[in-house]
């Protein structure tokens, strides 16, 4: 089975990062975009079965290392 | 006083504090590899700068994990005094030994530059040798320095007394102008509750020598030495 994680900064924490990659498309003619927020994707290979045990332990992977909550949230998708 | 300093793979101001301390000490620390889960017992810890593991994930991640910041955390908990310098106090912050998070400057950009300081308190074990209130002028050297805490956990520092030290002007004014990263309140330094363990990210190991700057952060050794002997 595998593990989509996706980590990104909670709202009104600030993203210098999604700023200035919104400045840089709107340079290159992409007006129409607006705040821009980045953040980070990791696919994890799991031996693991069971879906349910599967998204405990990747949500536990999550807490642990994965993401920091003080100003990262994080969600989950299993496929296979 | 006999001080542990953590090496990590990435560490790179292991050697800066190691000549800090021995200038005060006259002692050598003892250097601790990132595996070792044991090490022998210290009056102090200091976790140095650099990029440990690379920097990777998010600065200071994956040694906040590590065998010996395990063991770390436990003599925290006996109130062994941690000291964690730029990215020893991302290791820390990520450890959960203080509070809030580094992150990416708000400018985006590394910052290398002398930077001056507000003392917010001389009572501590790493700032009795300064005044309240003192501006002292030491360097900084990060991309990853922007201090960010909820508002609850920053209204429990600032009412605590955690704030150690805060960026400043020349003259001592804190509003903004001397803040190199963005840090919110201009926070440069924080103590855990009890004020055993402190995190900043300016380096007191690169202000020792005058030939090399200034000797601004010698004082923060002597007032360990003072305390821990």
């Amino acid at each position: 089975m595998k593990a989509r994680v996706h980590v990104t900064l909670k709202n009104g924490v600030l993203d210098p990062q999604g700023k200035a990659i919104g400045h840089s498309l709107n340079r290159l003619g992409f007006p129409e975009v607006g705040d821009v927020r980045q953040g980070k994707y990791i696919e994890l290979e799991l031996a693991e079965t069971d879906k349910a045990k599967a998204k405990a332990r990747v949500d536990e992977m999550c807490r642990k290392l994965l993401a920091n909550t003080v100003i990262e949230n994080y969600s989950i998708e299993l496929v296979g | 006083m006999k001080a542990a300093i953590l090496v990590f793979p990435g560490s790179n101001r292991e050697g800066d504090v190691a000549q800090a301390l021995e200038l005060v000490t006259g002692q050598k620390p003892t250097m601790v590899w990132h595996g070792d889960g044991d090490f022998e017992k210290t009056d102090l810890i200091v976790v140095p700068g650099g990029f440990s593991y690379g920097d990777y994930l998010r600065c200071g991640a994956m040694a906040a994990q590590s065998p010996v910041m395990a063991e770390v955390k436990r003599r925290a908990a006996q109130g062994v005094p941690v000291l964690g310098i730029c990215n020893g106090f991302q290791i820390v912050a990520e450890a959960g030994l203080l509070p809030g998070v580094l992150m990416r400057n708000e400018n985006l950009k590394f910052v290398c530059t002398d930077v001056h300081l507000k003392v917010e308190t001389s009572q501590s074990l790493f700032t009795n040798r300064y005044q309240a209130g003192q501006v002292i002028k030491v360097p900084v050297a990060h991309a990853e320095g922007n201090y960010f805490a909820d508002a609850d956990t920053l209204k429990r520092l600032e009412d605590r007394g955690q704030i150690a030290f805060r960026y400043c002007a020349p003259d001592g004014t804190v509003d903004g102008t001397g803040n190199p990263n963005g840090s919110i309140n201009n926070i440069a330094g924080i103590f855990n509750e009890t004020k055993t363990v402190l995190g900043l990210m300016p380096h007191p190991e690169n202000a020792i020598e005058s030939l090399f700057g200034g000797t601004d952060g010698k004082a923060l050794f002597e007032g360990i030495v003072e305390a821990l002997s």
